[in-house]
Formats: structure tokens, C-alpha cells, sequence
């Protein structure tokens, strides 16, 4: 139980931090992306905003062995960067700026998002569901060009 | 608007308190992709439950904050259907691939000073740049 009401009060203030911060505007988005026109800096004070409290609480994490309701910390991923990072990330940034939605403020939105946000929001989950079949193809891809070289 | 930096990192300090909830908490990084993307192909259905709830709160919340504003909170989405489906589809795909996005891969990432979060990012925000300028430049379609 107690995992859940950490989860919600988590999931409610990153919500109403999207909302105030301005994040669930596309055009916000897109205007900070849009370096050749009207450049917005303002999603550099989000993300600058957002990193300071995450520092102080990953430095904690090196204090204590588990977390506030007993289980471990997430351990320090794989430093190995790999083919789907790479592709993943650049995908994802053109859908990004393509409409000016991330899966968080899509998320957040959803009760003023209007028809075009419901849309948005299917496609993604339709995209996520294709990942695991694509990324067996892209690391088929990849390991025959690996074997080749 | 003139203010708007202000509120950025306002809302930008209870993203990130909100990370640090999860992390300190619930011992979890704090991933919008990963917590629905975890429902979405069942690969986090044993904590399913906390998924509900972040996931719940997330919409419920802002929702709630509507009231509060004095003007018309809008997306400003484009009504180009064709390009907001193209555009969920390379979010949902590229996000599971790279397992993360802004959230994730951004805030948690760089925060931990994570080379993998690091180089996420720089390359969703080049791919980002090169969509603006090819889309709204040069072929004036967003």
C-alpha cells in the first residue's frame, strides 16, 4: 500500500510540475527545439530545475543501502551504449519534435489534450507494442552486419 | 511570456522532487516511457499496481489544477492527424528501444551523470532540432 501512495504522490507532482512548467504546451516544445526561428530556452530551466533535486537524491542513495519502503536502489545500468540507445533516441526525439509531446506531458494532458491527444497517446502505445518485435529484427540486423565485418 | 523561465524551473523543481520521490521512496527511477511501456507489453505487470497509481495521479493531478488558471489551458497540438500518429508511433517505438525518454534518460540520466542518459539525450534533441528545421523551415509543414 504504501508503494502506491508513493507512486501517486509521485506521479501527481510530476504532473502538476509538466502543467506549471509550461511542458504540456507543444508549442513550448517545439519552440525550444526550433534553434532556425523563435527559440524558446525555456525547457533548459525545466530540465535544470529538475536535475538539481535528482543530484541531492541519487548522492543519498550512496548513504543507505535500500530505499525508504526496502527495496534496493536501481543499479547503475550498463555503461555499454549499444546500436538501440543510439536508434531508439533519435526516433524518439523526431516524434518529439514532430509534435511537440514526450510520453510524460502526453500523459498529463490527457483530460484537456482534446481528440489529438487521445490520438497521440494510442499511437505511442500502438508504437510500444510493436518495439519488442522491431527490436529483435533491428538485433538480427545487427548481429548478421556484426558477424560479416 | 517574460515570466515563463520562472515557472520552468518552478515546475521544473517538482519534476524533479517528484523523481526523487520514486527513487527515495519507492527505489525506482522515474521513467513516464518506462512505467506505461511496462503495462503496455506486460513487462512490469508484477508491479502493476504502482504503475496504476503513478500513471492515475499523473492525469488526475493536473486535471484538478485546470481551475486554477484564468485563461484556457491548451496543448496547441497540430490537427494534422497524419502527423500526430506518425509522431506517437516514433515516440512509442524510439522511447522502448532506447529505454527512456526525457524523463528517464533526461532528468534521471544526467542527474546520475549516467553516460547512457547523456547520450540519449543529445541524440533526441539533435534528432528534434533536424525534424524542426527539415518540417518547419524548409517544407513548412509543423
Amino acid at each position: 500500500m504504501k508503494r502506491i501512495l508513493f507512486a501517486a504522490a509521485s506521479g501527481g507532482l510530476f504532473g502538476a510540475g509538466l502543467l506549471v512548467s509550461g511542458m504540456t504546451d507543444t508549442r513550448k516544445v517545439q519552440g525550444w527545439l526550433d534553434v532556425f526561428g523563435n527559440w524558446d530556452p525555456t525547457l533548459a530551466f525545466v530540465m535544470g530545475g529538475a536535475i538539481l533535486p535528482m543530484m541531492v537524491a541519487w548522492h543519498m542513495t550512496t548513504k543507505r543501502a535500500f530505499s525508504l519502503l526496502g527495496t534496493p536502489f536501481p543499479a547503475r545500468p550498463d555503461p555499454k551504449l549499444g546500436h538501440n540507445l543510439v536508434l531508439g533516441s533519435f526516433l524518439f526525439g523526431a516524434g518529439w519534435g514532430l509534435a511537440g509531446l514526450c510520453p510524460g506531458p502526453a500523459i498529463a494532458s490527457l483530460s484537456w489534450g482534446g481528440f489529438g491527444g487521445i490520438t497521440f497517446l494510442l499511437a505511442m502505445i500502438g508504437g510500444m507494442l510493436m518495439t519488442p518485435y522491431l527490436r529483435a529484427r533491428i538485433d538480427l540486423i545487427a548481429a548478421l552486419q556484426h558477424r560479416r565485418a | 511570456m517574460e515570466t515563463d523561465w520562472i515557472w520552468g524551473l518552478v515546475g521544473g523543481l517538482m519534476i524533479g522532487t517528484s523523481a526523487a520521490i520514486y527513487l527515495l521512496g519507492n527505489g525506482k527511477v522515474m521513467g513516464a516511457s518506462g512505467i506505461i511501456g511496462g503495462l503496455v507489453d506486460r513487462s512490469g505487470l508484477d508491479t502493476w499496481a504502482e504503475r496504476a497509481a503513478f500513471l492515475a495521479a499523473l492525469v488526475v493531478v493536473p486535471a484538478l489544477m485546470l481551475p486554477l488558471y484564468n485563461v484556457p489551458v491548451t496543448t496547441n497540438i497540430t490537427s494534422n492527424a497524419a502527423i500526430i500518429i506518425a509522431a506517437g508511433l516514433l515516440v512509442g517505438i524510439g522511447t522502448r528501444l532506447a529505454n527512456g525518454c526525457t524523463s528517464g534518460h533526461g532528468v534521471c540520466g544526467i542527474s546520475r551523470l549516467s553516460l547512457r542518459g547523456i547520450v540519449a539525450t543529445v541524440f533526441y534533441l539533435l534528432a528534434g532540432g533536424i525534424v524542426m528545421a527539415l518540417f518547419r523551415h524548409i517544407w513548412g509543414l509543423i
